[in-house]
């Protein structure tokens, strides 16, 4: 999938990925895709919340080894 | 989302375990678009401090307490005891990738989380302003409620 930034994410745990994620999110526009790396099994559940609260669209979420890999297409 | 929602917390306690709580749910939800309100009371006054190495936690009377050996309560309230313990829970909470305090209180001053010091217990253990971060407001109850009246979360930690 197509992304404009990347944010790696792997190695810390809650609520860390969720507050880069939303950093990271303030430095795109409308419609740009976040791609997040994480390796807290936590994330998986939190991104969903993240996206439904804020109103950014979760693309896919996906588990790669002991990776998550999430796509966030900004509102 | 029209008007952001809002949350406020009183947070009076001061030891490792009980300072995480407030700090967590308080940057995430500030993240979330959340306005968020900390009123310090007591014990969580220590959240405001310049220094936040005075946290610490104890074994003593906390049988809830993983511990990498069993250890008899004699033993828990031998002197450095409790450095010892503030140390390996640090220590673990690195290794774990969890944010330390003082990074988790600096993403919630970034996010315009208001943090209120209950000023009757500022006088109360006659703490100075100056022992405390800059950028807090001083103030009561009524100051507590004001926001917490409308507000769509209130936590006690």
């Amino acid at each position: 999938m197509q992304f404009d930034k990347e944010l790696d994410a792997r190695g810390l745990n809650c609520p860390l990925p969720i507050i880069k994620t939303k950093k990271a999110l303030n430095d795109l526009g409308s419609g740009q895709v976040l791609r997040v790396t994480s390796t807290d099994s936590g994330s998986l559940k939190d991104m969903e919340a993240f996206a439904k609260q804020t109103g950014n669209e979760l693309l896919s979420s996906a588990q790669d080894g002991g990776d998550y890999v999430f796509f966030l297409k900004k509102k | 989302m029209d008007q952001p929602k809002k949350m406020a917390i009183i947070a009076t306690k001061g030891t490792l375990d009980w300072a995480y709580p407030p700090l967590i749910l308080s940057s995430t939800a500030a993240a979330l678009g959340y306005e968020v309100q900390v009123f310090c009371t007591f014990y969580g006054l220590s959240l405001l401090r310049k220094d936040l190495s005075g946290i610490k936690i104890s074994p003593l009377a906390n049988p809830a307490m993983p511990m990498p050996v069993p250890m008899p309560v004699m033993v828990q309230m031998l002197p450095g005891m409790e450095a010892m313990a503030t140390m390996m829970m640090k220590n673990k909470m690195k290794s774990k990738g969890v944010a330390s305090l003082e990074e988790l209180r600096s993403l919630c001053l970034e996010a315009e989380v208001k943090f209120i010091a209950c000023q009757m217990t500022v006088d109360l253990f006659e703490f100075q302003r100056s022992d405390f971060i800059d950028g807090i407001d001083y103030g009561g109850a009524t100051t507590f409620l004001d926001f917490a009246g409308s507000a769509d979360i209130n936590l006690y930690i």
